[in-house]
């Protein structure tokens, strides 16, 4: 069953989390035998960034050591053989064109998306 | 598969915030009431959804004593779906996402609810005709 779980709403509880939930259950679902890709749409185009740090929180004496790392995250799942699209319409609209972006992650245009998502048994819109 | 309609939901919210936890309900009592077999899993807030603990509380504002006010409880609507989707001939499973749990204490749950990982919902969702995730939006 290949399912396409596409990511909109961003730094959604990540600093709690020190992660994304959804790209967390992603790779924990692939590591179980799942078959699942992801698409970056909306804000969350933005955990394709390459350069990114939320190093540095601190609330009184307590310093979070383990800050969330998600261009980390989505390199990582790019290895682990999941494919990782994002959305090229929402990449411009925030000023991102010629951004960097972490390596293998897929450029895809809004009118390939419909091409995109008749590939998938399941889309999961988190 | 069998032929028997299965349907998995993926819920995400924490009770008492968001509109979509008790439309959630609605399409759980929906699908128990037409006998499917239903699986749940409580990803992150949405493990609070069977918290045992969960107590009701008069309302001075609406001039209620706590019987009077009747408040509603996620996990006692939550144990009616178990009776209802028992009664109809279905299912219901329920999952929490056991880390999830851990992290907010928040082990009690009503009985029939189960501790499991995201592996479990995905054998749910492969086991089911379609999958409905209903995550916390922005």
């Amino acid at each position: 069953m290949k399912t396409l779980n596409i990511i909109a709403s961003a730094y959604r509880a990540t600093v709690e989390e020190q992660d994304d939930p959804i790209v967390w259950i992603c790779h924990a679902m692939k590591g179980a035998g799942a078959q699942v890709d992801v698409l970056l749409r909306g804000n969350a185009v933005n955990y394709a960034v390459r350069g990114q740090s939320a190093k540095g929180l601190a609330f009184g004496g307590w310093t979070q050591t383990q800050p969330p790392h998600l261009e980390h995250d989505i390199a990582s799942l790019c290895n682990k053989g999941v494919a990782v699209h994002v959305m090229v319409d929402d990449v411009a609209r925030r000023g991102l064109t010629g951004v960097p972006m972490v390596d293998g992650v897929r450029m895809v245009p809004g009118d390939a998306l419909p091409a995109l998502l008749a590939g998938y048994d399941r889309v999961w819109h988190w | 598969m069998t032929g028997k309609t299965t349907l998995t939901f993926a819920l995400m919210d924490a009770p008492f915030e968001s509109a979509r936890s008790t439309t959630a309900l609605r399409l759980l009592d929906i699908a128990a009431a037409r006998g499917f077999d239903i699986s749940v899993f409580a990803y992150e807030g949405a493990v609070m959804q069977t918290f045992a603990l969960q107590r009701p509380h008069a309302n001075t504002v609406h001039g209620r004593s706590a019987e009077e006010e009747n408040h509603f409880l996620p996990k006692d609507a939550i144990a009616a779906l178990f009776d209802a989707a028992k009664r109809h001939g279905g299912s219901l499973d329920w999952v929490n996402c056991g880390l999830c749990v851990d992290e907010r204490g928040a082990g009690e749950a009503i009985a029939g609810v189960r501790r499991g990982t995201p592996a479990d919902f995905w054998k749910m969702a492969e086991a089911s005709h379609n999958t409905l995730v209903i995550p916390t939006r922005d």
